[in-house]
């Protein structure tokens, strides 16, 4: 049992690196993506996760086909997503997608649901932006009960209604992947997190820390007032930011360039500047270390840590031994930190044999429930 | 009463600071006479205009801009003073106002300024000022007050400046106190809470 959970996650942009102006090309990327996930494994990381655009200059538009393919090549390694568009996609093929990649990975799959920013792909999937809470709502509503009931009829607003409907294949051991909500801002989505009482993810980039320790408060108190436990009890997972050398002064002069033209804060604050208003921790292992426990301080005890640490044009051996230094350096003094300081009563970070365990427990009492191991089975059920 | 005061002079001194100021001066006297106290806070946009391009180029807020927003937000009323550019506000104070969070002047008194080379641009407070506090709901005083640089010589300006002031006063005044809606608070009207939200979609 994992109490918390450390790895990657990265948003897929190709960017040319601007120390030597080349770019890689989009298949260079996907397989620089796929060596950083078997990389995480080799290293003794817990996660890997992989944005979903779909506009250049980002490649990963189809997740579950990069997470089947790193699910054959490791053992242990979990795989998820930040995040997966609750708004563009259709529930129904979600439901379907992350349910095979399941039963493709043995489990070892979550997820986590986002509304995307980028205005032109609510257009380009039919959709509206200024539908976004709504289809956040309306379709995690419909995608929990694909996985929780055999048949599904169902109607709404935003999608073709469905009669009897079944989706295939059912979730593994009938337990649908774990879910977590990520929203820099929204207090909607907190709020969606609690009344489930899902976990919520904060990207924790790119953005003052003010907001993430915002939402995650009010996450765990709305988590608390829908009665799934103390707000300590909320499951609650961050991202980072992180640049690592031997010293802070190599690490800095390093990172720089990639930092002073980077996607999103390029031209803007200092690498003083946004280090010291966002968590980005440019330095020594041992800085990272200590930026990272500080988490606590905004956020509480959570499950779930994930480093960016491949953007901006980073190349492929750079961002390579960086994984390297988080496995072998800081996350086994993160474990062994976060667990001396974790007050009694959190909850460990959430896994498939955690949840069929909980399932199995309290399986008498539960009325929607999808016990269905298989399609057969659930048709059968009609008959 | 908390008053803020956002001057958008380029210079230091800034003949738009000078006219803040007054109008900051005009509007807590009469406060004072009408028996409430006063809290003024002065945010020089000049002072934070590379925290305003980088919060527009990276959405990060410098703690200063972040405590000018928040005394903005949490104000009373405001009073606001912007050098006249080609026919309109500064481009500067209008990055300042596009940073403020959406929603957060809806329904604040504000007393409009504006500072020029000559009076032939006084049109700027009701052709540009006036409409962009419109969009943004606040509810603006139908006395502004413009300064051209011959108006610094005339004693006219003093009762437009004390004029704004009264008119200010009196509708903090007789205005119920600010609430402002926090979509963070549980006990706010902004806050919706998960049941209206699955009822809505």
């Amino acid at each position: 049992m994992t109490s918390m959970q450390f790895g990657i996650f990265t948003v897929g942009d190709v960017t040319p690196d601007p120390t030597t102006g080349t770019t890689p090309t989009e298949g260079e990327r996907i397989q620089a993506m796929l060596s950083y996930a078997l990389k995480a494994e080799e290293v003794g990381l817990d996660v890997f996760a992989t944005g979903e655009h779909h506009n250049p200059p980002f490649v990963p538009s189809s997740p579950t086909t990069m997470l089947g393919w790193i699910a054959a090549k490791t053992k242990r390694l979990l795989l998820t997503t930040t995040t997966t568009l609750i708004t563009t996609n259709d529930p129904v093929k979600i439901a379907e997608d992350f349910a095979m990649l399941q039963h493709v990975s043995g489990g070892r799959v979550d997820l986590t649901l986002g509304r995307g920013n980028t205005g032109p792909v609510y257009p380009w999937f039919g959709k509206d932006i200024r539908d976004g809470i709504e289809l956040a709502v309306e379709n995690y509503a419909l995608l929990r009960q694909l996985w929780r009931e055999p048949v599904v009829n169902w109607s709404g607003k935003h999608r073709t209604p469905l009669q009897g409907y079944t989706s295939t294949p059912a979730p593994l051991d009938g337990v649908p992947p774990f879910v977590w909500h990520g929203s820099i801002r929204s207090p909607q989505i907190a709020e969606q997190a609690a009344y489930y009482g899902d976990g919520f993810f904060h990207n924790n980039i790119f953005w003052n820390k003010e907001h993430t320790e915002q939402m995650v408060k009010l996450y765990r108190q709305r988590f608390a007032h829908y009665g799934h436990g103390t707000p300590e009890q909320a499951i609650v997972g961050l991202g980072g930011q992180v640049y690592m050398a031997e010293t802070k002064a190599q690490a800095m002069k390093e990172f720089r360039p990639y930092f002073d033209v980077a996607p999103v804060y390029g031209h803007g604050p200092s690498l003083e500047d946004f280090s010291e208003m966002t968590p980005l921790t440019v330095g020594t292992p041992e800085e990272v270390i200590e930026r990272t426990l500080g988490f606590r301080d905004y956020a509480g005890d959570y499950q779930r840590q994930l480093f960016l640490i491949d953007h901006a044009g980073l190349p492929q051996e750079a961002v390579l031994e960086q994984i390297e230094i988080l496995g072998t350096e800081v996350v086994p003094v993160l474990r062994q930190e976060f667990d001396r300081l974790r007050a009694p009563g959190v909850p460990d970070a959430p896994t498939h044999a955690a949840l069929l365990a909980a399932a199995g427990a309290t399986h008498a009492e539960t009325h929607v429930e999808r016990d269905d191991v298989d399609t057969a089975a659930a048709i059968a059920k009609d008959f | 009463m908390r008053i803020a005061v956002i001057t958008a002079g380029l210079s230091e001194p800034s003949s738009t600071r000078l006219l803040a100021d007054r109008l900051e001066k005009a509007t807590t006297e009469a406060l004072h006479e009408r028996g409430a106290a006063v809290e003024t806070t002065t945010i020089e946009v000049r002072t934070l205009a590379h925290d305003v391009v980088d919060l527009l180029l990276t959405r990060v807020a410098s703690p200063e801009l972040s405590l000018a927003r928040t005394n903005v937000q949490d104000a009373d009323a405001l009073i606001i003073v912007t050098p006249t550019f080609s026919m309109s506000y500064s481009g500067l104070f209008k990055s300042f106002i596009d940073v403020l969070e959406e929603g957060s002047l809806a329904g604040m008194p504000v007393l409009l300024a504006a500072t020029g080379g000559t009076a032939r641009h006084s049109m700027v407070l009701d052709t540009s000022l006036r409409p962009l506090l419109s969009y943004l709901k606040a509810l603006t005083l139908p006395t502004a007050v413009y300064a051209s640089a011959e108006d610094w010589g005339s004693p006219g300006l003093d009762v437009r400046i004390e004029r704004a002031g009264r008119e200010l006063a009196d509708l903090l005044i007789a205005l119920p106190s600010r609430h402002r809606s926090d979509p963070f608070d549980t006990t706010s009207s902004g806050f919706v809470d998960f049941e209206s939200l699955l009822g809505e979609s």
